[in-house]
């Protein structure tokens, strides 16, 4: 008795032989798209900028320290914008980092399963609080709040930009590197506290130092994010360059002018206009580098723990 | 020297320790995690300068005992223990002891070697130093590492990073970390499980040398580990001491029908 | 010869004791400056609801913005948000989900990839506000698309598409590779075992992911500000390419102004957005919850 041939059915393999390739060829496309966007931001602010740097020298643009880009006369110095991204992100940073790290460490290594499970989420919450709602929280209570400490504050300043800036990467800080510590594994804190030491002596000198690179790589995520953040610092700081060593006054930071600029009647094409795209230009190279940082702490210090 | 009464423990066959020679007493311990009990009313006595294994199959409770000696069963919530645990005469679990300093005199060393991401020299002087330990501390350091005979292996790189030794390596400089804070007693908990069986001998002759200065008491799967190395032996099984006594006599002439099976290999 | 320990000496018994003290003086402080954290948001969700519980009213939701407080609503702005995440859903979802299936199961583990990768999380951590750059000089003045709903809605896909991308690629990575072997060994293509197995098992991850990021993007302000959102609308749009207003502009044009009785309109609608966000982040939190009980 011989056994009849199989023939393999292949109906369905007719009509898959084409759409399986074409089916990939989309998908590809797709993740084609995300290219496209890096691509097209570089060559857009690069090409602007360019045509910005055939009208104003680098040198006065970089190292200028007057801002009047709009008026006659005009000047280009572009570090009263620098400078306002810098004091409102350095005390953000002041505020959010210890702050932040504190609470990091407390959901870690001192928190019961029961109060992890309520501020966990609640984190969360404040993360996700959208950033035009912090600048509402910045006018209506922490400018009025710290008017009473600082009696000479005028209604938009740097410090309530510092101040609702921290707030608003805190969170991001306290989530991140709660996961950095939390992957720190158990049997270091064991080994650690099996010596006779105590809960400040292991937290501090074993743990935190073990789970270094995931908590120094949050710490720059929440920089980097600090200076890129617009609505917040835009209604809290005001809208006037300033280059002095001023907490109390207004200033205006690299966010906020280019969405002056927007929001206002310059005419496409001139200087003026194309100072937003310098500026823009910055803004990103400063935040791209600090993110390529962070990724490399987070690579090349990767803690091996075995 | 030591008088040899059989003293019944409940159904334990238990060797008793004269006080002169008894370091560390237990004396009728439970353990339980959340109700549910991992050792019952367990009763032997460690003698001093010696080493005392504890062996018995897969989860009878011989780590959580173990772990109890110096307290660190309190990092896990929902422990509870009942009965006594004395060191040289006073409760270790009395209100007024602080467990940091009950871990001061009983040191530990883990199953995984679980060496700190830091340097050989910072490893094993981070102990003493949290201590303050008011000596110098750079002789401490040589010290320890020479009785874990891990100094002449490690002593020209002292600042590279622990984690690049190999694992027997590693073990030994987590035995040097202990022995660095002086303890009486050194706690074992399956050292050599995670080792090859080289670096495994090497631990074995540390142990004997070790002797003279430290109490040991180690657990361990591996009965001829025990019959190897220990002075005594206590055979634990489903949280009960089934017997406790001289090593020769627990392997050779053991009083219990279930201790004989279980050092003649018929189960675990 | 019995040793004490207890009786340690008094110097090394006082080390102990500050010691002790350090350490519960740190859990402490760090107890204390976590719950601070939280005492913010508690001051936050009053001050809103202070100042703007007592003007939501039906009249708000349903009048358009006006000179006059009592007379103002949200009605264009919350028109212009529905208008602008339905938009944005229909472009970012597909291209998002379709980007982290083809990195995943298709592509090759190679440089290019890496590349690709790593470009996806630079591409999230770009500031808003040059998505809104980019937005401008593309969509309303490149293609010609104006101010409209489109400009908008492609503008902030572009935004969140880093965010949808990067958590479909963890969801679809918690899909054991068993499943794929399987379907493999029964002879289904590539995109059929997606189709059938890793889609439906990710599927969970993937729409918490899609839901956080379309909240992330209805709370954007800066890039809609840049293509030119307009912040006095007394319309409803009617077609992708009308123009509009969305909820966050009308809350930062309204907390722009001096007068107080605005800060409490910006109030109430800030009430309104974080309700929405606080619906949509439920459901996410809800589908996660109902994801880990199926895997236990």
């Amino acid at each position: 008795m011989t056994t009849p041939a199989v023939h393999l059915k292949s109906i369905s393999k007719g009509r898959v032989r084409w759409l399986e390739p074409l089916i990939h060829s989309g998908l590809g496309f797709c993740t084609l798209i995300s290219i496209i966007t890096t691509a097209t931001i570089v060559f857009v602010l690069a090409k602007e900028s360019f045509g910005f740097f055939q009208e104003i020298a680098p040198s006065e643009f970089f190292f200028g320290t007057s801002w009047v880009p709009m008026f006659k006369p005009s000047s280009f110095g572009v570090l009263p914008l620098l400078w306002g991204t810098l004091i409102v992100t350095f005390g953000a940073a002041l505020i959010s980092i210890p702050i932040g790290l504190a609470s990091a460490i407390y959901l870690s290594e001192y928190a019961s399963a029961g109060k992890r499970a309520v501020i966990k989420p609640l984190l969360e919450l404040l993360a996700g609080i959208p950033t035009v709602v912090y600048g509402y929280f910045a006018l209506t209570f922490i400018t009025p709040a710290l008017k009473v400490v600082f009696p000479d504050l005028q209604v938009f300043n740097a410090l309530s930009g510092a101040v609702v800036v921290g707030v608003m990467v805190l969170p991001m800080i306290a989530t991140l590197s709660d996961n950095a510590l939390k992957a720190v594994p158990d049997s270091l804190r064991q080994g650690a506290y099996a010596l006779g030491a105590t809960s400040y002596e292991v937290t501090s000198q074993v743990v935190v130092p073990a789970g270094l690179s995931g908590v120094m790589a949050s710490f720059i995520l929440a920089i980097s994010r600090a200076i890129g953040e617009t609505m917040a610092v835009t209604l809290a700081a005001g809208a006037t360059p300033n280059l002095s060593f001023t907490f109390l006054e207004s200033i205006q930071t690299m966010t906020a002018y280019i969405v002056q600029v927007s929001m206002g009647d310059t005419p496409a094409g001139g200087v003026a206009y194309q100072t937003m795209f310098a500026v823009a230009g910055l803004l990103f190279v400063i935040t791209l580098t600090l993110n390529i940082i962070s990724q490399w702490i987070l690579e090349r210090y990767r803690e091996v723990y075995q | 020297m030591n008088s040899q009464q059989m003293r019944k423990n409940d159904t334990a066959e238990v060797v008793a320790i004269s006080e002169d020679e008894r370091i560390l007493g237990i004396d009728d311990v439970t353990i339980c995690y959340s109700d549910n009990p991992a050792v019952k009313n367990v009763s032997f006595d460690i003698a001093r300068n010696k080493i005392t294994s504890i062996i018995g199959p897969s989860g009878c409770g011989k780590s959580t005992l173990l772990r109890s000696l110096n307290r660190m069963n309190e990092f896990i919530s929902e422990v509870s223990l009942k009965g006594r645990v004395s060191f040289d005469g006073q409760d270790l679990y009395a209100k007024s002891v602080d467990p940091v300093e009950v871990r001061q005199h009983i040191g530990m060393v883990f199953q995984k070697p679980n060496p700190f991401p830091k340097s050989i020299y910072k490893n094993v002087s981070w102990g003493p130093t949290v201590n303050q330990y008011d000596g110098s501390i750079p002789e401490l350091v040589e010290r320890s590492l020479k009785q874990a005979s891990l100094w002449n292996e490690v002593k020209d790189r002292l600042n590279d990073s622990a984690l690049g030794l190999s694992g027997g390596q590693q073990q030994r400089l987590c035995i040097a970390r202990a022995l660095a804070i002086e303890p009486t007693v050194l706690l074992m908990d399956e050292p050599c499980s995670a080792l090859d069986p080289i670096s495994t001998a090497h631990i074995e002759n540390l142990m004997y040398d070790l002797k003279s200065r430290y109490t040991i008491v180690i657990v361990t799967h591996n009965m001829q580990q025990a019959a190897r190395v220990s002075d005594y032996t206590a055979f634990m099984e489903m949280g009960n001491l089934i017997e406790f006594g001289e090593t020769d006599q627990i392997f050779t002439r053991p009083q219990k029908k279930r201790t004989e099976e279980y050092v003649t290999g018929r189960f675990g | 010869m019995p040793l004490s320990i207890e009786l340690s000496k008094p110097k090394q018994r006082e080390s102990l004791n500050k010691r002790h003290f350090k350490a519960k003086i740190f859990a402490r402080f760090c107890a204390c400056v976590t719950w601070m954290g939280t005492a913010l948001l508690l001051i936050l969700l009053y001050q809103i609801f202070s100042d703007g519980l007592s003007w939501l009213d039906w009249d708000f939701l349903n009048n358009f913005p006006s000179r006059f407080p009592e007379r103002a609503g949200i009605k264009s702005a919350l028109a212009g948000t529905i208008w602008l995440i339905s938009l944005v859903a229909v472009f970012a979802i597909p291209v998002g989900v379709a980007t982290a299936i083809y990195i995943e199961e298709f592509s090759k583990k190679n440089l290019l990839s890496r590349i690709i990768e790593l470009n996806i999380s630079n591409l999230a951590g770009v500031p808003s506000i040059v998505y809104g750059i980019i937005g401008l000089t593309i969509f309303v003045r490149g293609l010609s698309l104006e101010r409209s709903l489109i400009s908008g809605a492609l503008t902030m896909s572009l935004l969140i598409l880093p965010v949808i991308i990067i958590a479909s690629i963890e969801a679809i990575k918690t899909v054991p590779i068993s499943i794929r072997s399987a379907a493999f060994a029964l002879g289904a293509t590539r995109w059929q075992t997606v189709w059938s197995h890793v889609l439906p098992a990710s599927f969970p991850g993937i729409l918490t992911g899609v839901i956080l990021a379309l909240s992330r993007a209805i709370g954007e302000t800066a890039p809609l500000l840049m293509i030119g959102a307009l912040t006095y609308v007394a319309f409803v749009p009617e077609g992708p390419m009308d123009s509009f207003t969305a909820l966050p502009i009308q809350i930062f044009n309204w907390v722009s102004r001096p007068q107080e009785e605005f800060h409490q309109l910006a109030a109430a609608a800030i009430i309104v957005l974080l309700t929405v966000l606080l619906a949509m982040n439920s459901v996410a939190i809800f589908v996660r919850h109902k994801m880990e009980k199926k895997l236990q």
